[in-house]
């Protein structure tokens, strides 16, 4: 027979910092298995595989349908000022600077990030990760840090894809209301974007990406209580992964904004 | 059925002393001793909630003591270093209660994935082998390319004790081997657990609280009461008591 005693169970603002303690943990621990050897190469290609095919086809329909509805909205505002020559400029801009990169890390936090939470969750209270361990392999540099990094990859690489559909979209529209060629469309875009704009969206979705395979992946490696610790797991990845995309977006914004001046 | 006699063989492969762990406000063991000779079957029985899976969790460092001191293949499982505690891993097999098969990848792929993390110089020809071998030596060839989700019970059971011993280990931990099984199923278990025992040469812990399991393949059994084993020895030392402890547990077994 068990004999209880009395411990006390620590507090709300105790409890805060030991899961802060443990999330800065368990991203050191990425940092230190994710570039020691021996790398997982094949499980890191079958995930930036798996986060890129998973997500192409919302990404491509959201980018699109931005890309012409943005256009769309922008076109009477500077009409008034006879200024519509300046759309596809703006549309670069706005796409290529926010848009791409927000649309996309938000549409990969809802596929990607609930499934990282919920595979991983799974795996965690069927003992597979267990069994993992017990069979002398890392389950950490297995599962965390391919999907991780696969992630912080992947989003870079689709916030482009989702900024050219976006372009695309916005060049459809475009042509079709004032008649502007693809060259001259794109010619116009292009000039106005910089080589700052490009580093900025870069490292912003970046920083997105390894946010959403951060969050997924810690959800889903501390998942328990069973099946309803894989949904809570799952849902806690989306929610907590776009609360932190809007903060981390609204910081980045501030930050990059200072080399703009 | 026949009961199994103790070995004689006396070199030490686990030792456990003073073992206390607790979850909380529950002291689950307290103060656990324990050996386990050189190819024996030692099971440890109890009743559920009593930390008996918790135990052969400790010895193979997934869950870390809260006290005490715990000796696997002379090596002291909380003091080593996790590379050494991965190497030390593959000397020691674990199979789970719910057989913990990776249910994203097929029965053959169940069985390569250890192999192949661990020793990664095999051929393609020889990593077959081995699996083809293992999957024979549990009666599960046929099943080569189907998914966990197509197998039953008693299959998984079989399965997660292949990928465990396509590493070869010198020691086996059985987590409720034949847990939520039919008798049949379970005598076929049994019979597994001392095959795997003369053909591997393999020292096992057997959690289980099936009292049949137990005087089947048990060369020696410790029941684990109140977090401590207070009675170890042959099937008979044990439950040749009036404890009121033991003795609901051998009659609900054997008489009802």
């Amino acid at each position: 027979m068990e004999i209880k005693d009395e411990v006390k169970s620590p507090g709300k603002i105790s409890r805060t910092f030991i899961t802060l303690y443990d999330v800065f943990q368990f991203m050191g621990r990425f940092f230190k298995e994710g570039f020691l050897p021996p790398y997982e190469g094949k499980e890191l290609m079958k995930q930036c595989y798996d986060i890129g095919y998973r997500s192409l086809a919302l990404i491509s329909l959201t980018g699109f349908i931005t890309g012409i509805v943005f256009t769309k909205q922008s076109r009477p505002s500077l009409s008034e000022f006879g200024a519509t020559s300046w759309l596809p400029s703006l549309v670069g801009i706005a796409l290529l600077r926010t848009l791409a990169p927000l649309l996309t890390s938000l549409i990969a936090a809802g596929k990607v990030g609930s499934s990282i939470g919920a595979e991983l969750g799974s795996m965690r209270v069927t003992e597979q990760i267990d069994a993992m361990e017990v069979s002398a392999t890392n389950p950490f540099k297995f599962l965390v840090t391919t999907r991780v990094l696969a992630s912080t990859i992947t989003i870079p690489i689709l916030t482009f894809y989702t900024a050219m559909v976006g372009m695309l979209g916005a060049l459809l529209n475009v042509s079709l209301s004032e008649g502007t060629s693809a060259k001259a469309f794109f010619q116009s875009s292009l000039e106005s974007i910089t080589f700052l704009d490009i580093t900025a969206s870069t490292i912003k979705a970046v920083i997105f990406g390894f946010t959403i395979g951060m969050v997924g992946c810690y959800q889903g490696y501390n998942s328990s209580k069973g099946t309803e610790g894989v949904g809570k797991a799952a849902n806690s990845a989306v929610v907590i992964g776009m609360f932190l995309i809007f903060i981390e977006e609204v910081v980045s914004v501030q930050f990059f904004g200072l080399f703009r001046t | 059925m026949e009961e199994r006699k103790p070995l004689s063989e006396h070199e030490k492969v686990i030792e456990i002393n003073g073992l206390y762990k607790s979850f909380g406000n529950y002291h689950v063991l307290r103060g656990v001793d324990l050996e386990l000779y050189k190819r024996e079957n030692l099971v440890v029985l109890g009743k559920s909630g009593t930390g008996k899976s918790v135990l052969i969790k400790i010895v193979v460092g997934l869950l870390t003591p809260d006290r005490g001191e715990v000796k696997v293949l002379n090596q002291h499982v909380d003091q080593i270093t996790y590379k050494e505690l991965l190497a030390l891993r593959l000397k020691v097999g674990f199979s789970f209660q719910n057989s913990a098969l990776y249910d994203s990848m097929t029965v053959r792929e169940n069985l390569i994935f250890p192999l192949v993390r661990n020793q990664r110089k095999l051929t393609k020809g020889e990593i077959t082998s081995a699996v083809e071998e293992m999957l024979d030596a549990v009666g599960l060839l046929h099943t080569i390319n189907q998914m966990p989700s197509e197998l039953s019970g008693g299959q998984r059971k079989r399965i997660g004790i292949a990928r465990t011993l396509i590493l070869r280990p010198e020691i086996m931990l059985y987590d409720e081997p034949t847990a939520g099984l039919d008798p049949i199923t379970c005598l076929e278990i049994n019979n597994l657990i001392n095959e795997v025992q003369e053909r591997f040469h393999t020292s096992s812990i057997i959690i289980t609280h099936d009292l049949t399991c137990a005087k089947a393949v048990g060369n020696r059994v410790a029941m684990l009461l109140d977090g401590k084993f207070e009675r170890q020895g042959t099937f008979e030392d044990v439950f040749n008591t009036s404890d009121d402890r033991v003795k609901p547990f051998y009659d609900y077994n054997f008489i009802q």
